[in-house]
């Protein structure tokens, strides 16, 4: 069973001046493969920058702390090293890459994570299934990654990755966001099918309660500023849902 | 990364001079708007000669498909009209005509491929004429490989719809000097696909420019090219609208990497004022992949009537975009091979316009084992 450990993580963002500007205070957070765990906070508490570091974008910088995964230091990994260890993110933001097909794209991703090629016999089922799972259009294969999809399709081809990748751990930034609730509902469906495997962590960062009606956590925590300032279970989402962040953000102030 | 947007020459490009004779064009001396981007001194002959002596490499090519013809003809009627000091040389200089003709409703499903084989030596000039005859329907490809110090003019001419598939592909070895003239002409409802690849030889200069005899005329040009270390690239279009109701579009890609890796892009299209109904596009897009690499692109529209389908041009030079190379990577895909997909992803659209499989392939690997250089 695979463990996800983040201890004291203390992030800055990389200004384009070469400035740093201190976002994550120390956030403290552990991840088992079968948990579902929640992080919500409001806008710019910097839950994708947690995200974002975890998976190593160039963009910011780790000032202390650590992250292991099994025991393996994570932050001494390159991007693709993590993803290969079995660390997944979910985007808030897909990024399009023109003239490079999704089946092309998943083909290619599948091989690098699994160490070799996937079956060419039993690999175009497994996608065809995915899709069909996710209720995409088998003519999306065929489309440029990212390119031209609409917000609900994006955020369903990020789900599609996470169902054929199979990590042990997954980061799920804003999945919900813009999201129709036919839409919000398939999704959320993909992401209870890797769950039920019991083989994956899933972190779900969201700033609504709406996807925690779909996804129930195992552990809801609540992210203000930085850092994580409370935590508990389902009921702790049920609360913010009544009461929001107020509580948090002036308890700061 | 350098970028350089100029605003257009007040001048306009319908009025230049036009001659056979290479003297009738003053000396260069690279302070001239068409030559201002280009090292004259890389040129050697090609600049400074009156006559070029040097033997041409000939067009080899397997067993032509039947309705194709290619013969050594001593002259020809003029279908350029040289309007550059280099293509006036080549004119001068080339010792008869290579001519290619596909008679009327010929269709191939084929290529016909014709292969140029520098084999060095001195300063050469050569003039191809292709001939397309009315309702044929053929890909014509021609790969220009070896080394040379060549000048060369290459005129094609489509007769009523007609349809032609013309892929000229530079592959030449470094050192290899090339300034070449390609005229298009298209006939009433013909359509022409132009496809330009240059990826080898020390400097390559091409100018290629259309010019419409009927209503319903379509041309397409497309363009991809790799630059490295110290290789001169330089691709202008002169798409002249004379006719109404006919299409362009412009669509060139290119790649740099490289200490005074040099890209020069320059597309011309005039929209004369009985070309109503013109529709027309043209873009260039350039990737610099490493520092001290420059792309200059200057697009330049024309228009001398209202009365247009459309009229558009558009450039952007840019760095290798981290963020896709981060969303490939986080799907565990090593860097290098992350980068091959982007760039490969990048002219995709462009290699996609090649209609022979084999030749698409051998480009796209060719471009990744170019990417290679620098990321392993
Ligand atoms: N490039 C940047 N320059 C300046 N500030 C940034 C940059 N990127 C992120 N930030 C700041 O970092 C903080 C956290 O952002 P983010 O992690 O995206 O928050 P969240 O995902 O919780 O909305 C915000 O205050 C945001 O303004
Ligand atoms: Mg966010």
């Amino acid at each position: 069973m695979s463990t996800l450990e983040i201890r004291d993580l203390q992030v800055s963002v990389k200004l384009p001046e070469g400035e740093l500007k201190p976002i994550l205070a120390g956030v403290d957070l552990t991840v088992k493969a079968g948990e579902t765990h929640a992080i919500m906070g409001p806008n710019g508490s910097g839950k994708s920058t947690l995200a974002y570091s975890i998976a190593g974008h160039p963009k910011y910088q780790i000032t202390g702390g650590s992250v292991t995964l099994d025991g393996q230091d994570v932050l001494a990994m390159t991007v693709d090293e993590r993803a290969r260890a079995g660390l997944f993110l979910a985007m808030q933001y897909p990024v399009e890459v023109p003239g490079v097909s999704v089946a092309n794209f998943l083909r290619t991703a599948k091989t690098a994570i699994d160490g070799e090629a996937p079956k060419l016999r039993t690999w175009a089922g497994e996608l065809r299934g995915a899709m069909e799972k996710l209720q995409m259009d088998p003519a999306f294969a065929q489309r440029n990654v990212n390119e031209g999809f609409s917000g609900g399709e994006k955020k369903r081809h990020e789900i599609m990755q996470l169902e054929l990748l199979k990590p042990k751990v997954a980061i799920l930034d804003e999945t919900d966001s813009g999201l129709d609730i036919d839409a919000l509902r398939i999704v959320s469906e993909g992401v209870n099918r890797v769950r039920e495997t019991g083989e994956t962590g899933l972190l779900l960062i969201t700033h609504y309660t709406r996807i925690l009606r779909y996804i129930k956590p195992d552990f809801v925590h609540v992210f203000v500023a930085g850092k994580i300032v409370e935590q508990g279970g389902p009921e702790l989402s049920e609360q913010l849902e009544a009461e929001g962040y107020e509580r948090y953000v002036a308890a700061r102030a | 990364m350098t970028t350089e947007a100029i605003a257009p020459p007040p001048s306009t490009k319908s009025q230049v001079l036009r001659s056979f004779d290479v003297t009738d064009f003053p000396a260069l001396n690279g302070l001239e708007e068409e030559w201002r981007f280009t090292p004259l001194k890389r040129l050697g002959e090609l600049v400074t000669a009156v006559k070029l002596t040097g033997v041409a490499p000939a067009i080899e090519h397997g067993d032509l498909p039947a309705g194709v013809t290619l013969s050594h003809v001593d002259n020809a009627d003029a279908v350029l009209t040289p309007f550059d000091r280099v293509s006036a040389l080549a004119y001068g200089s080339a010792d008869g005509v290579t001519l290619i003709e596909v008679a009327p409703e010929t269709e191939l499903a084929e290529a016909v491929v014709l292969r140029l084989v520098g084999k060095g030596g001195d300063a050469a000039a050569a003039r191809t004429l292709v001939k397309v005859g009315a309702f044929a329907k053929v890909t014509i490809v021609l790969e220009q490989t070896g080394t040379a110090v060549l000048a060369d003019n290459i005129e094609v001419v489509t007769a009523d719809s007609a349809q032609l598939t013309f892929v000229t592909v530079a592959e030449w070895d470094a050192g290899a000097v090339q300034a070449q003239h390609i005229k298009l002409v298209v006939g009433k409802d013909a359509r022409v696909q132009h496809v330009q690849v240059a990826l080898g030889g020390d400097l390559v200069r091409q100018s290629t420019s259309v010019e419409y005899t009927g209503r319903g005329g379509d041309a397409e040009l497309w363009g991809l090219y790799f630059a490295d270390a110290g290789q001169h690239f330089e691709h202008r279009q002169l798409v002249d609208h004379t006719v109404p109701d006919c299409r362009s579009y412009v669509g060139y890609r290119g790649a740099l990497q490289g200490a005074s890796a040099k890209t020069v892009w320059v597309g011309d299209v005039l929209i004369r004022a009985t070309a109503t109904g013109t529709d027309t596009y043209e873009i260039n897009r350039n990737l610099i992949l490493t520092d001290g690499a420059i792309a200059h692109s200057v697009p330049n529209l024309e228009i001398e009537t209202g009365e247009v389908a459309g009229a558009g041009h558009a450039s952007a030079t840019g760095r290798f975009d981290d963020e896709q190379l981060f969303y490939l990577m986080a799907r565990g895909i090593p860097e290098g091979e992350a980068r091959k997909l982007v760039v490969r992803g990048f002219f995709a659209e462009l290699l996609n316009k090649i209609p022979v499989e084999e030749l698409r392939e051998r480009l796209g690997d060719a471009v990744e084992a170019r990417l290679a250089e620098y990321t392993s």
